[in-house]
């Protein structure tokens, strides 16, 4: 596969996998009221994920003639070592606390990413960009408040929250390393190098964690690199998280309904 | 949802929902939420999911005032028998559009 279909897998990987995280909440929300919220922005996710998936299905099948592949096939007859996404997505919902956190690390970044893609020169990224962004920017909004009620809420509140920035905080560098198929998208203008978003997404979150009166993050200590979700190199957890979710197209292969 | 602290730590929040540009905003129902951002983006997605409004007002239960059902007899019964009070008895031109 090329890289840029990798660099696509990529943006999909990273919308469906916090997608299916932010479902498994679905009728165990904390409320009716945020169940709801939650499992809206799960739907969002899966349809962002699934543009992607039939943007680099038809990019593939263009390139690799033979068998045609679909976002199907993407999705659920990819082993984990094939997915792209990174480790922050697919870590375990936790509580409500740290399950906020994760979608406020992620759509801060998400949006700043959509926001270069408009420029793409693949206009096909550009345009789903431009449809997605408007979700997104609700997606921030929605978890920046949820971050600053818990923060400056009870002492309960704020310690979960505490608890979230400490267990999240291994898997923010990798936001920010490069893959090979990020530099080739920089090269090919398609897309933008995600460190270049490095100074403006800590400012923008440390700025909300000010209002929430929680401790600021710093990007000095830096985590060990052993893992990297980018190139393949997964947590535990996705395993899991694709057993479930691919075990109907895996079972019954071609199963529809 | 086993437990249900919300019902009695949060309050309760009317929504009204505007379908379109020039129409009224109509009560939707009503939702819990801690603040009141929370009520509109909860109001948001619980009621306006399939298209249904273009604008969201929300205002704590609380605040409303409404009249007693026990009052219905001399609140409402007098108006019975006045029908001269309904503009039935006008003849409208044919020229008049839209009364």
């Amino acid at each position: 596969m090329d890289l840029h279909s990798n660099y696509i897998i990529h943006l999909a990987d990273n919308a469906l996998i916090l997608g299916h995280r932010n479902s498994e909440w679905t009728g165990h929300g904390p409320i009716l009221e945020q169940d709801i919220a939650l499992s809206n922005i799960a739907l969002d996710l899966i349809g962002q994920a699934r543009n992607f998936y039939q943007l680099a299905a038809s990019r593939i099948n263009e390139l690799e003639p033979g068998e045609i592949i679909t976002e199907d096939d993407l999705a659920y007859l990819r082993d984990g070592n094939e997915f792209r996404n990174f480790i922050l997505v697919e870590q375990p919902n936790g509580d409500w606390a740290k399950t906020i956190l994760r979608q406020f690390y992620f759509s801060s970044f998400q949006l700043m990413q959509f926001r270069e893609l408009l420029k793409s020169q693949n206009v096909e990224l550009a345009a789903i960009s431009e449809k997605s962004i408007k979700e997104t920017r609700y997606h921030v909004k929605w978890s920046s408040e949820w971050v600053i009620r818990l923060g400056d809420g009870t002492s309960e509140s704020h310690l979960r929250m505490l608890n979230a920035q400490q267990d999240l905080y291994p898997y923010i560098d990798e936001l920010f390393i490069p893959s090979d198929f990020d530099y080739e998208a920089e090269s090919s203008g398609a897309g933008i190098l995600p460190e270049k978003l490095k100074d403006e997404w800590f400012q923008r979150i440390n700025s909300t964690f000010e209002t929430a009166t929680l401790p600021m993050i710093s990007e000095e200590k830096k985590a060990m690199h052993i893992l990297s979700g980018k190139n393949g190199v997964h947590s535990e957890h996705l395993g899991f998280l694709l057993a479930e979710m691919q075990f109907l197209q895996r079972a019954y292969p071609g199963c529809a309904w | 949802m086993e437990s249900k602290p919300h019902s009695e730590n949060w309050p309760l929040w009317e929504v009204f929902i505007r379908a379109r540009q020039g129409l009224d905003h109509k009560h939707a129902g009503s939702l819990y939420a801690a603040d009141v951002q929370m009520a509109i983006e909860n109001a948001r997605d619980v009621y306006t999911r399939r298209n249904e409004g273009i604008s969201i007002w929300v205002v704590e239960s609380k605040n409303i005032h409404a009249s007693n059902p026990e009052d219905a007899e001399e609140f409402f019964d007098p108006a019975n028998d006045k029908v001269y009070r309904h503009p039935s008895f006008y003849h409208l031109p044919d020229q008049v559009k839209n009364i």
